[in-house]
């Protein structure tokens, strides 16, 4: 399969590689696949004070379009309230980065990751509420 | 060395130049361009002795009579004439078929196709190194048992079955034994006046000759019998109709004719390739080879990197042409049914690459490709989440996963 230069890019560059520590209040992690079916993608979130997301840290075991839409994902979430980054949909992610229907589950994950995060960090800082 | 570098022999290898020149001989108006079946002129004549010259190199290479090779257009015919072809022949005497979860889907997908019709098929499991015993077939033999059908060599962790101890206990049974030998004719010794092998599905374009074209051994003595699948004028004494294509019967004519010349020393280069490129790899933690090593072709390597997945793998080796059994890289999103039928955990086939090597590769795309590895592997295990839990401790397999 022919991969685009988007997915190529983040692929040689990934952004945001590595982890931050869970146990701090103020970071969300979303864990999200199974080794069993070829993809696990760890995605982490930090906060402020005004729930703004100040940082994204991500790594990712599957294809190659799985780890492009899990590094896009970490650049798209730096700087956006935790509301506005549940709007990212996986569409926007495929759309981006150009991907082949077969490799749309590969962008699902990735917005099922972040949306774990998110809902990670709220309930750590005790605020469940959608 | 030239990038990049073909892996990928078990898939398919280039036609041999001496094989391409001999193919060209029979093709324009100056050359052996008649229909083999043309009995009125010299042209037709002239091409019937081509692909008889033909026929008697690959019966040689098996070490069977000539009378005994059916044209085909690759093995995947051969094994669909066989298997469906000695099951309709023989439906009266039972309608029992075994055959392993292993097998090349040309022959899984013909033994499914008789399930619809009828047919019973048991699926034998390899044993964790991906061998089928005599004693297993022994086991499953019924009194309505009437096709044993095993591949000689797996296409994708290179093992082989004990053929010859096979065949000692289907023809005591007096059972049909079909083999598929495309992925091993050529590259390991097969002699039918000694394997009891009633009929062997064989290809052209595993062994440096065209695709399209390869043919079916049918045993004579004692005789095998079998219902043809394509029916017209008759070619091939009725078991397999269609004008006879001269200029691939003659390219497989020569591509065995130069294998059987040149195998042993080919084998033993191989191998050692493979061995070096074993070496090579066995350093990297975490890495399980697939597959027995010891009853092995010779130019095959089955690995799996542990906590990487294959298809980002096969991207970070692009300048490699070679095989994955991971999920990502097929349409179905299921690894290697081989790989799992070993007991191997789905992980470690999604992480697996197939290594084939052959006729044309040298030390030095073995170097090149060690050293890609290594850089592939420690790259994208610095991006696996597996690999940090790994090295953390943690015990994957207590995980909850949220599987989907
Ligand atoms: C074991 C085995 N059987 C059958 C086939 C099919 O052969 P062909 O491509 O000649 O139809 C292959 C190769 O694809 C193979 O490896
Ligand atoms: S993670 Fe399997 S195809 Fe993308």
């Amino acid at each position: 399969m022919a991969y685009s230069d988007k997915v190529l890019d983040h692929y040689e560059n990934p952004r945001n590689v590595g982890r931050l520590d869970d146990s701090d209040a103020n970071v969300g992690t979303g864990m999200v696949g199974a080794p069993a079916c070829g993809d696990v993608m760890r995605l982490q979130i930090k906060v402020d004070g005004d729930g703004v997301i100040e940082d994204a840290k991500f790594k990712t075991y599957g294809c190659g379009s799985a780890i492009a839409s899990s590094s896009l994902l970490t650049e798209w979430v730096k700087g956006r309230s935790l509301d506005d980054a549940t709007q990212i949909r996986n569409k926007d992610i495929a759309n981006e980065l150009g991907l082949p229907p077969v490799k749309i589950h590969c962008s699902v994950l990735a917005e099922d990751a972040i949306k774990a995060a998110i809902a990670d960090v709220r309930k750590k800082q005790g605020n469940t509420e959608e | 060395m030239q990038l990049p570098i073909y892996l990928d022999y078990a898939a398919t290898t280039p036609v041999d130049p001496r094989v391409a020149k001999a193919m060209a001989e029979c093709l324009t108006i100056e050359s052996n361009f008649g229909n083999p079946a043309s009995r009125s002129h010299q042209f037709g004549w002239k091409a019937e002795e081509a692909v008889e010259d033909a026929r008697r190199n690959v019966a040689d290479l098996i070490n069977c009579d000539p009378r005994e090779i059916v044209w085909t257009s690759g093995a995947t015919e051969a094994d669909n004439l066989a298997i469906k072809g000695a099951a309709h022949f023989y439906h009266r005497k039972g309608k029992h078929i075994i055959t392993s979860k292993i097998e090349h889907k040309a022959v899984l997908d013909s033994c499914r196709q008789l399930e619809r019709e009828g047919y019973e098929v048991t699926y034998l499991d390899p044993d964790s190194n991906g061998l089928i015993s005599p004693e297993t077939v022994e086991k499953t033999l019924r009194p309505d048992t009437i096709l044993v059908s095993l591949m000689h060599v797996n296409n994708e962790i290179g093992v082989v079955n004990d053929i010859e101890a096979i065949g000692e206990v289907t023809r005591r049974n007096k059972v049909i034994f079909h083999v598929d030998a495309a992925q091993s004719a050529g590259k390991l010794d097969i002699d039918l006046e000694k394997m009891q092998v009633d009929l062997m599905a064989l290809t052209a374009h595993k062994l440096y000759g065209p695709k399209g074209i390869g043919a079916l051994y049918v045993r004579r003595k004692p005789r095998v019998r079998i219902e043809p699948q394509i029916h017209g004028g008759g070619h091939e004494r009725g078991m397999r109709s269609g004008t006879l294509a001269t200029h691939q019967i003659v390219g497989m004519g020569e591509a065995y004719r130069i294998a059987r010349e040149e195998m042993h020393e080919e084998a033993r280069r191989t191998l050692a390739l493979r061995e070096k490129l074993l070496r090579g790899l066995e350093d990297i933690e975490e890495v399980y080879v697939n597959g027995d090593l010891t009853h092995r072709a010779p130019g095959n390597l089955n690995i799996s990197f542990n906590f990487v997945e294959g298809e980002s793998l096969m991207m970070a080796l692009r300048e490699l042409a070679l095989s994955s059994g991971s999920a990502c890289t097929s349409a179905s999103l299921e690894p290697s049914y081989v790989l799992r039928a070993l007991g191997r955990n789905d992980e470690l086939a999604h992480s697996s690459l197939r290594i084939s090597i052959g006729r044309f590769t040298t030390g030095e795309d073995i170097d090149y490709a060690i050293e890609r590895i290594h850089y592939a592997v420690a790259k994208l295990r610095e991006l696996s989440p597996l690999w940090d839990m790994y090295k953390d401790g943690v015990d994957l397999d207590q995980v909850q996963w949220a599987a989907h």
